[in-house]
């Protein structure tokens, strides 16, 4: 199906959570579908990158549910430092093991999973609606109870996809992409590559880790994670990241950026892309 | 060979991990990744360490180089949680605040709901000073950093030892300036040794809360021959170390 495809069964004010990792094999290309639709309202849950920037510079977001937001090569995200300190989002922080677990127990629908990761912590100062659990045997302990967030929709860039939705990493992590799947009401692919089912397993059996129960639909994105990693098709593209990053911190040199890169379509901000790297 | 701060610095860090046999050591920036290195390398040879991607590799290898190997492990993020919750992990992070008792502020500075910064977010702080040993690294040692109080804790001080659990483990703090614990009164930080060329009244002086002593403040212990050629052959041989603490 086509990234469009996938907006129109989206819903302002759902629950959308995106794979990848900081500036790891984010769903780059479904993200700027979103950020240039109508979408609004929305919760995004993200071990965040430029996915969160990028919603954020686009007043996507409403509240975000993460334990991070970064570049990796350039530690902090600058759209998402400007939505926070301006105010402009709401936020749920959690220790990132506990956005597994929450994402986990969502998946084996579950009501909560116990953790000690939090327990001291302001994370719970700053979300009273997190509860603590006793152990029932003679431990007694004390743990934070994580509770489920399931997802409305859940978004993730994998290597290869068959059409049904059988999807394969082939770096060096998952990262919890299987999770948002697991855990998402409807979850879509897209990959760099959709490919016959029969090539899939050559690929290695152990990368074969989203399932096509888990999957409501696949979008063939070539460079699609970009300006993320997507190893091994291809690495994250500092220079271009550096220009996002730059361009971020001053509302004139966005406006400039935006125009370039995200006023068309995929196409358009792929040749865009294409055209700066020649240049 | 004189030693500059960087490389005092350097193996401060390496002695965080000192004794603490087979586990991972995580750390985070240049001086700690080089202490890391230096420990395996020297006195803590059992340390795994990871390539900063998904694989623990064996060896000593340069700052700012990939790592060549050989590879022993697969370490995916999913790992690493399941790592810190089996306490086999000692990780070094850099706190933009950090108080008396260890709470140490990597989230945001100033009004939660509106922040002055915003900084990278709890990551994984709390799920780790909760579960394993956790040391810290401050590369400027400024009263901004040591407040009398944090504005979000992300990672767990002793204050809050009895909400944390068993396993709250917080071992040095090294500055560009000295070495610190929490060996206090109340598990508040200590000065334990302040750096070559540094006086204790600068320490406290650039601490925004007052410190514990015991007695005489000794000097920190400076890099054999040894620690200094492997520092300058071996793990940092293009000068990276000193991006981090001014020379």
């Amino acid at each position: 199906m086509a990234a469009e495809e996938v907006v129109a069964r989206l819903r302002s004010g759902m629950t959308i959570g995106i794979g990848g990792w900081g500036s790891r094999r984010k769903p780059m290309s479904l993200v700027r579908a979103i950020a240039r639709s109508g979408l609004r309202d929305l919760t995004v849950v993200s071990y965040g990158g430029p996915d969160v920037g990028l919603l954020c510079a686009a007043g996507k977001i409403r509240r975000l549910i993460f334990g991070f937001v970064s570049l990796d090569s350039i530690p902090l995200e600058p759209h998402f430092q400007s939505a926070r300190e301006a105010g402009a989002i709401e936020v749920t922080e959690y220790d990132e093991g506990m956005l597994q677990w929450a994402l986990y127990a969502a998946a084996c629908r579950l009501p909560f999973l116990p953790t000690r990761a939090g327990l001291g912590s302001d994370v719970l100062t700053v979300n009273p609606q997190l509860r603590t659990v006793r152990s029932p045997y003679d431990d007694a302990e004390d743990l934070v109870a994580v509770p489920a967030l399931p997802l409305d929709a859940a978004l993730v860039h994998l290597n290869r996809a068959d059409a049904s939705g059988n999807a394969q990493f082939l770096g060096d992590d998952l990262y919890f992409d299987d999770l948002f799947c697991a855990a998402a009401e409807q979850a879509y692919v897209s990959c760099e590559r959709i490919v016959p089912t029969a090539e899939l397993a050559a690929g290695g059996l152990m990368r074969l880790r989203v399932h096509r129960w888990m999957v409501a639909g696949v979008v063939e994105a070539p460079n699609g994670a970009h300006f993320t990693s997507c190893a091994p098709d291809y690495g994250r593209d500092e220079a271009f990241q550096r220009a996002y990053a730059a361009a971020a911190k001053d509302r004139e040199e966005w406006a400039r950026f935006a125009a370039t890169y995200l006023s068309g379509d995929e196409a358009a901000y792929q040749a865009a892309v294409r055209a700066a790297a020649l240049a | 060979m004189t030693a500059t701060v960087a490389e005092v610095c350097i193996v401060a860090c390496a002695e965080a991990w000192r004794g603490d046999g087979e586990i991972a050591a995580s750390p985070m920036g240049l001086i700690p990744t080089a202490g890391a290195r230096l420990a395996r390398a020297t006195f803590a040879p059992d340390l795994l360490l990871s390539d900063g991607e998904a694989r623990y590799v064996t060896g000593t290898w340069a700052l700012g180089q990939p790592a060549p190997g050989p590879v022993e492990g697969w370490i995916p993020f999913r790992s690493v949680f399941d790592v810190v919750w089996a306490g086999r992990r000692h990780v070094m992070m850099s706190p933009a605040q950090i108080d008396r008792y260890g709470n140490a502020n990597i989230s945001a500075i100033g009004a939660y709901t509106r922040p002055a910064r915003q900084l990278i977010g709890v990551r994984g702080a709390p799920g780790n000073t909760v579960n394993h040993p956790v040391s810290y690294w401050v590369p400027r040692h400024l009263p901004r950093v040591f407040v009398p109080r944090v504005d979000m804790v992300s990672g767990v001080g002793y204050d809050r030892a009895e909400a944390a659990g068993q396993f709250l483990d917080l071992r040095r703090v090294v500055t560009n300036l000295a070495v610190l614990d929490f060996g206090g009164p109340d598990r508040r930080m200590r000065l334990v040794s302040v750096h070559p060329g540094v006086i204790v009244d600068e320490v406290v002086a650039s601490t925004g809360f007052e410190l514990a002593a015991d007695g005489a403040i000794p000097e920190t212990r400076q890099p054999t021959a040894a620690e200094l050629a492997l520092i300058r052959d071996v793990i940092d041989p293009d000068g990276l170390r000193g991006r981090e603490v001014a020379h």
